[in-house]
């Protein structure tokens, strides 16, 4: 599979029409969930994000390192499409996700950020928000095991200004997950929480990544924490990416 | 005191006029000396308000002897006018002067045309002027109140709006509660205006009314259509405000360009 995946690489450069045939006939095989392809944004001037390029596989967790500033919250947002590339793309399952509706797009690539911004009312009804965008409605039995599922059992009558900080980011969880994600971008998940909260959202997002199977791009400046979810990682410096492969290997680099 | 001026009307006048903005002085004075500086803003303001209302006397008096289709004229220029003021209390809101002059074009413009066909505002260019620039000028404040807020509203919440958009949600549906709440801020002046009518204000249309000999009643049912006509323009101009302003604040791919910061 790897060599496949090497050859098909290299043969990219061959033509640009060609190219797009074969990016998608590497993209379209079970290994890459996700690829960037030379993502980049340079807003007046200023580049934030850079010729970034790399693969997530499915299933797989690839943690975004780097220090304060480096671009990795902008580069969550150009694969979430919040801000426009001004270079590159990304492939979603093969197909470039400016052919993808934005709604669909952020529906497949479910985001939880670092405020867990949660809408006026009560548990039950933010996790019915995502749903019912589409039409859906979310039976109160789902609504109560994907509560079970973050730890929040019995919680979905309860008005979220009685929530804590780390129930909230549960919550916001659970928002993400009722959307049935394809893939999960983790935003500092836990780096507003207090040291408790912190370790308890964390051991829960292991827990249900591992149990869903869900293929995860987490941002994280902690790179212990990086060490501890991710399989692989991704350093960014300066917006560009100046180290990626095995978690081991590049945070001990 | 001022009854030897009474032989001449212009004179009168001016005097008037001084002695009103000696006392605004005076205000501002006051202020000053509570370390609240306004002297350069009122200044400014009192001298454009002067120059602006006489220029437009000035105008009426060419008008009121010329074809009834200049009214129509004048009021479009006070619909550029209009937008392009109440465009300045949305700082950063792209497209805000497009959007203001459309909104109070199509909101106060449809209200002045539907009520004038009907016959409830008089196509004499005395009447059609004076009314209808009173239409536009509280469609220019409610939608410079509606812009204002909604941006506020936006900046303060682009977390909210951005989480909708990220499960899923379409950018109407994102910012939907945002444009709501400004909606309903930017009608309280109009609400209250129709709400205290009478018993906390006398308006000037019915004053004037009055002073120019009609009946009193008829003059206070006019004053009342004059302030529902207000609230529809008003009403009508926000809505629009919001929907055409909705598109201007989100790209095609429903990113949102409104952002602290940038």
């Amino acid at each position: 599979m790897l060599v496949e995946h090497f050859e098909v690489s290299v043969s990219i450069q061959c033509s640009a029409n060609a190219s797009c045939n074969r990016m998608s006939d590497r993209l379209t095989s079970d290994s890459v969930k996700l690829h960037s392809e030379q993502l980049g944004r340079v807003v007046s001037g200023k580049v934030l994000v850079e010729d970034v390029t790399f693969d997530v596989r499915s299933g797989e967790v690839l943690a975004i390192v780097g220090p304060s500033g480096s671009g990795k919250t902008s580069l969550l947002r150009l694969i979430n499409r919040l801000d426009e590339p001004t270079s590159g793309t990304v492939f979603l399952n093969g197909t470039d996700y400016r052919h993808i509706t934005p709604r669909d797009l952020r529906r497949k690539l479910g985001m939880v950020t670092q405020r867990p911004f949660l809408f006026p009312g009560t548990v039950g009804q933010n996790l019915c928000f995502g749903p019912r965008q589409r039409g859906e409605h979310i039976a109160q039995e789902r609504i109560d095991a994907l509560l079970a599922n973050v730890g929040l059992a019995g919680y979905s009558h309860r008005d979220i200004a009685n929530l804590s900080g780390g129930e909230a980011q549960r919550v916001s969880l659970a928002r993400t997950l009722a959307n049935s994600p394809q893939v999960l971008l983790l935003d500092e998940p836990t780096s507003a929480l207090d040291d408790a909260s912190k370790s308890e959202v964390e051991t829960l997002i292991q827990q249900i990544v591992r149990q869903r199977g869900l293929t995860t791009i987490l941002v994280t400046h902690d790179r212990a924490q990086a060490a501890r979810m991710a399989g692989r990682a991704l350093v960014l410096e300066s917006g560009r990416v100046v180290r990626i492969g095995q978690i081991s290997e590049v945070l001990n680099a | 005191m001022l009854n030897a001026f009474s032989g001449n009307q212009l004179i009168l006048g001016l005097v008037q006029a001084s002695v009103a903005a000696l006392l605004g002085m005076i205000v501002v004075a006051l202020a000053r000396k509570r370390g609240i500086h306004l002297e350069k803003e009122a200044l400014i303001a009192m001298a454009r308000g002067v120059v602006q209302i006489v220029a437009v006397g000035s105008i009426l008096l060419f008008l009121l002897r010329g074809p009834r289709w200049t009214g129509g004229l004048l009021l479009a220029a006070m619909i550029i006018a209009a937008g392009a003021t109440s465009a300045r209390r949305a700082k950063n809101m792209p497209g805000a002067f497009p959007v203001s002059t459309w909104a109070i074009a199509l909101g106060a413009g449809s209200v002045i045309a539907l009520m004038t066909w009907l016959g409830v505002i008089d196509t004499a260019i005395t009447a059609l002027v004076p009314v209808g620039s009173m239409l536009i000028a509280n469609a220019m404040n409610t939608n410079g109140l509606v812009l204002n807020r909604l941006r506020s509203e936006v900046l303060a919440h682009a977390g909210e709006i951005e989480t909708a958009l990220s499960l899923g949600a379409d950018s109407n549906a994102s910012v939907a509660p945002y444009v709501q709440a400004s909606f309903e801020a930017s009608l309280i002046p109009a609400i209250d205006s129709l709400r205290s009518l009478g018993i906390v204000w006398i308006p000037g249309l019915m004053a004037g009314m009055l002073l120019s000999g009609a009946r009193p009643v008829y003059a206070a049912i006019y004053q009342f259509v004059v302030l529902v006509m207000i609230l529809a323009a008003s009403g009508l101009t926000s809505l629009l405000s919001t929907v055409l302003i909705r598109s201007r604040i989100f790209t095609p791919a429903q990113q949102l360009i409104l952002q602290p910061g940038r």
